[in-house]
């Protein structure tokens, strides 16, 4: 199991008789490019809640590595690498955008229970917050309230955070929502730079970002996993094709 | 784009933490009512510690965003600790200004363990329940405090052995105003240091906190009790400057008041509670002589004002009018 | 053994007040998220305009009931539109503190028109004295308004059962969002909750001046309690509001019967033992 960045084993969450999570098993090897797709209401955010700890699983393990992180609180996972972004921004409304890359890293050094030593004088963890923000064309506007930043910016605002706690496996709640077209080749870029250490699973539902980028893709239905393979291997499903076009809509294209 | 991310940005926050003008332009202010108006010392001390007291929930409520209805229970306990220190016979106000902060403190670590866990009504509920209680329990007490007529036999001796307070107030405004100041540079070292950005951040975002590592509920706790801790500092120089204590000290009507005091001066922005003691204060002894109902009728359409109008306090519409300014220039 | 019921049931009538008075603000709160703090004003309006109407202009103690009902309802709507409308959205702090603002001006207006006494009441005289009933003596004042307030209540719990407007005030105390995708008007339902609900507190008011007494300071005092029901019995559950003041008005009056040295510490006690077990109140959501 030591090859598996992150896995999940069985895991079952249900509200009342809904049913969010079915018997989820997966498994992310070191350091791929996984894509987490399905129609709305399959479950993709509830599993993101489920392997982060913002919600319990009712039965199942989630494993980080070779640790068992399932009794684990979200901020005891994300110091052991697993951190994720969020679909709907979370972001610091009025500290600027160098403020909040520099609180993830402080947090990350541990030193932001200083209250004794002026934050200026923290030399290295400033440069590297702007050296991240400016990976992700942000140093420009990095003096700027995050509210005031156009929402592109924002998205990749998100990503910057993430990478501050420099995480071992990377969650994206689809990272590209919302962002408009002329805004989101700056988004591509990020996530194709994103270093190969780094494990990465993304929910999309823009498929060309899925093809681009994803080396392996999962698809969940109704809280379970409906199957997972290559891009090639999952365009040419016909189960998968069934659950997109028997909708209508979202046709799959290689 | 300004010339202030061009310069980097080491400098542009060594920018943001530098002693702006008016704040020399401040605290020079505070001394003169030493020379030009001797006759209002006592009054000028009340502001003092009025203003340490507002600072104290600043710390807590402006930077951090928890809404406390009861921090008078710190203030409170700080005094009756000063208090009775000197009616047991240690009137040394230097050591028992400490003792009672760190008495204060010690509850404010204490309650921080509940306070920390809860949000919206349950934790406003908890903080108005917990200074409502202390204020029973105290009152019941009556044996330790004194009951409704408040300790008797507060005899504060003289500061570093040398100043003597006086009548007029001088030695008590002075040694306010010199407390004030000193909390005030650590609180303002608290606010720009790697701490002060992380309750920012609790502040703005408590759900995203956890998701960056961020220990939250550590970061209360401690916030939490240097609020409470200063707070009883305040209460210290009210039972060591007026040589009294009653009930009031920790009562509703002071965890009010200060809450209105902070908002209208402008939470978040380390002077607003300065600026709002000053206000409260001043208007308040102004209107003394006024039935108390006309008082609760102004200071209720005050708030009504200030919310709908003014929602960040007078510093916060004095920054937006500088804003406005330079944007036009 | 008598005296344990008779304080059961004082408590009992006590709670039952508390219950009127409380409802209102628990079911709007659970809709809007709207922290008022006057809640109790609208209770308090309820209690001077039925002694207006009593002492000054001689009417019954029965007629004033639905007058001070439908004065406290109005004046909620005057104040909703002017003023609470615009902060549905504004957090917390700014909506205790704008309702707090309207507290301070509700008891100086009071003081200044009413003076500070405490204000008679004359009650007719089938509802002065008491019945003797198994040994003990049972004031006639409070068993109706047990008997009222149990009708009320039944009246509530039916109403919000059974009919379409109680279905569309739970849908949207349960998921504001959904029921507005599902086309129902939340803005204009939380407009009649809001002035139903204030209108409750101001015949909770006139009610309770017989038991509780009436001066500008019963805004004030009285909300802390209030504010005490809604939290421990869950925002936006009548069925906890009721629970809730059930709790507090007998845990109040034993506190007054046998340990009269505590004062209000038993209340507060219990209070901060059930928030702390059920951050979200009895039959609260989540």
């Amino acid at each position: 199991m030591s090859d598996s960045a992150l896995a999940a084993r069985g895991v079952n969450k249900s509200f009342g008789s809904l049913v969010v999570a079915s018997d989820v098993e997966l498994s992310l090897p070191q350091g791929v490019r996984y894509a987490l797709i399905g129609p709305n209401g399959a479950g993709k955010t509830t599993l993101i809640n489920l392997m982060t700890g913002m919600l319990r699983p009712d039965s199942g393990c989630i494993f980080l590595g070779d640790e068992d992180i399932t009794e684990l609180a979200p901020e005891q996972r994300v110091r052991r690498g697993l951190v994720r972004t969020y679909q709907i921004n979370s972001l610091f409304p009025r500290l600027t955008a160098l403020e909040s890359v520099t609180l993830a890293v402080c947090e990350r050094r541990r030193i932001a229970r200083t209250f004794w030593r002026q934050l200026t004088a923290y030399r290295h963890e400033i440069d590297e917050a702007h050296d991240i923000l400016s990976a992700l064309t942000l140093a420009p506007v990095c003096h700027r309230p995050t509210r005031e930043l156009a929402y592109g910016q924002q998205r990749l605002l998100e990503i910057a955070l993430a990478l501050a706690t420099r995480p071992k496996v990377l969650l994206l709640d689809e990272p590209a929502a919302g962002v408009p077209r002329e805004e989101s080749k700056e988004l591509f870029a990020a996530i194709a730079g994103l270093s190969r250490d780094i494990t990465v699973l993304f929910i999309e539902h823009d498929m060309e970002l899925v093809f681009r980028f994803a080396s392996r893709i999962i698809v969940m239905v109704g809280g379970g996993v409906l199957t997972e393979g290559t891009p090639a291997e999952i365009a040419a499903d016909e189960r998968v094709r069934a659950v997109y076009l028997g909708k209508g809509h979202g046709a799959l294209r290689s | 784009m300004t010339s202030a991310s061009v310069a980097g940005p080491h400098a542009y926050l060594q920018a943001q933490a530098r002693w702006r003008r008016g704040e020399i332009a401040f605290w020079l202010a505070t001394l003169l009512p030493l020379v030009l108006t001797p006759d209002y010392l006592v009054l000028a001390s009340q502001v003092a510690i009025a203003g340490l007291f507002a600072l104290s929930l600043d710390l807590i409520l402006g930077f951090s965003g928890i809404i406390s209805l009861g921090h008078a229970a710190y203030f409170g306990v700080g005094a009756y600790t000063a208090g009775l220190l000197s009616v047991w016979g240690w009137g040394e106000p230097l050591t028992g200004l400490l003792i009672a902060g760190l008495a204060a403190g010690l509850l404010g670590y204490v309650t921080s363990f509940i306070i920390a866990r809860f949000h919206h009504l349950a934790l406003i509920m908890i903080t108005l329940g917990l200074g409502l209680l202390l204020q029973e329990a105290a009152n019941s007490a009556s044996w330790l405090t004194g009951g409704f007529d408040g300790l008797q036999g507060i005899n504060t001796w003289p500061i570093l052995q040398k100043f003597d307070f006086d009548l007029y107030g001088y030695t008590a405004y002075s040694y306010s105003l010199a407390v004030l100041f000193i909390v005030f540079l650590a609180a303002r070292r608290l606010v720009y240091s790697p701490f002060g950005l992380a309750l920012r951040g609790i502040r703005e975002n408590g759900q995203r906190m956890p998701a960056i590592g961020a220990p939250v509920y550590s970061h209360i706790r401690t916030i939490y009790t240097i609020g409470a801790m200063i707070a009883g500092i305040a209460g210290a120089l009210l039972a060591q400057t007026t040589e009294t204590v009653s009930l009031e000290a920790l009562g509703f009507q002071r965890s009010a008041d200060v809450v209105v005091m902070l908002i209208v001066g402008g939470a978040g922005r380390l002077y607003g509670g300065l600026i709002g003691a000053i206000v409260y204060i001043v208007a308040r002894d102004r209107f003394s002589g006024l039935n108390p109902q006309y008082w609760y009728f102004w200071i209720g359409l005050l708030l009504i004002a200030v919310v709908m109008l003014l929602p960040n306090g007078i510093l916060g519409g004095l920054a937006l009018l500088a804003q406005r300014l330079r944007a036009k220039s | 053994m008598a005296a344990v019921f008779g304080m059961l049931f004082d408590g009992v009538a006590y709670g039952m007040l508390l219950f009127l008075m409380s409802v209102g603000l628990s079911v709007t709160l659970g809709m809007m998220n709207f922290v008022n703090l006057a809640h109790c004003s609208f209770a308090m309006l309820g209690g001077y305009v039925a002694v207006t109407l009593m002492n000054a202009w001689g009417w019954p103690f029965f007629a004033t009931l639905p007058v001070a009902f439908m004065a406290a309802a109005a004046a909620s709507v005057v104040l909703e539109r002017l003023f609470f409308r615009r902060f549905y959205n504004a957090g917390d702090l700014q909506q205790c503190l704008l309702t707090i603002g309207i507290v301070f001006v509700s008891i100086a207006g009071a003081a200044y028109i009413y003076g500070t006494d405490q204000q008679p009441v004359h009650l007719p005289a089938y509802l002065t004295g008491s019945i003797v009933f198994g040994g003990m003596e049972f004031a006639v004042y409070r068993l109706f308004l047990i008997a009222t307030a149990s009708l009320i209540t039944l009246v509530l719990v039916v109403g919000i059962e059974t009919t379409r407007f109680g279905a569309q005030v739970r849908a949207a105390v349960n998921n504001q969002r959904m029921a507005r995708g599902l086309g129902i008007d939340v803005d204009g339902l939380f407009a009649v909750t809001f002035a139903l609900g204030s209108g409750l507190a101001g015949l909770g008011g006139a009610l309770a001046i017989e038991m509780l007494g009436l001066d500008p300071s019963f805004a004030l005092t009285y909300v802390i309690y209030v504010l005490i029901v809604v939290s421990v019995g869950g925002l936006g559950s009548i069925a906890g509001t009721f629970v809730a003041a059930m709790l507090l008005g007998i845990s109040d009056m034993a506190g007054k019967y046998y340990i009269p040295a505590l004062g209000s510490v038993l209340i507060y006690l219990v209070m901060l033992a059930m928030i702390m077990w059920r951050p979200t109140g009895l039959f609260g959501r989540r």
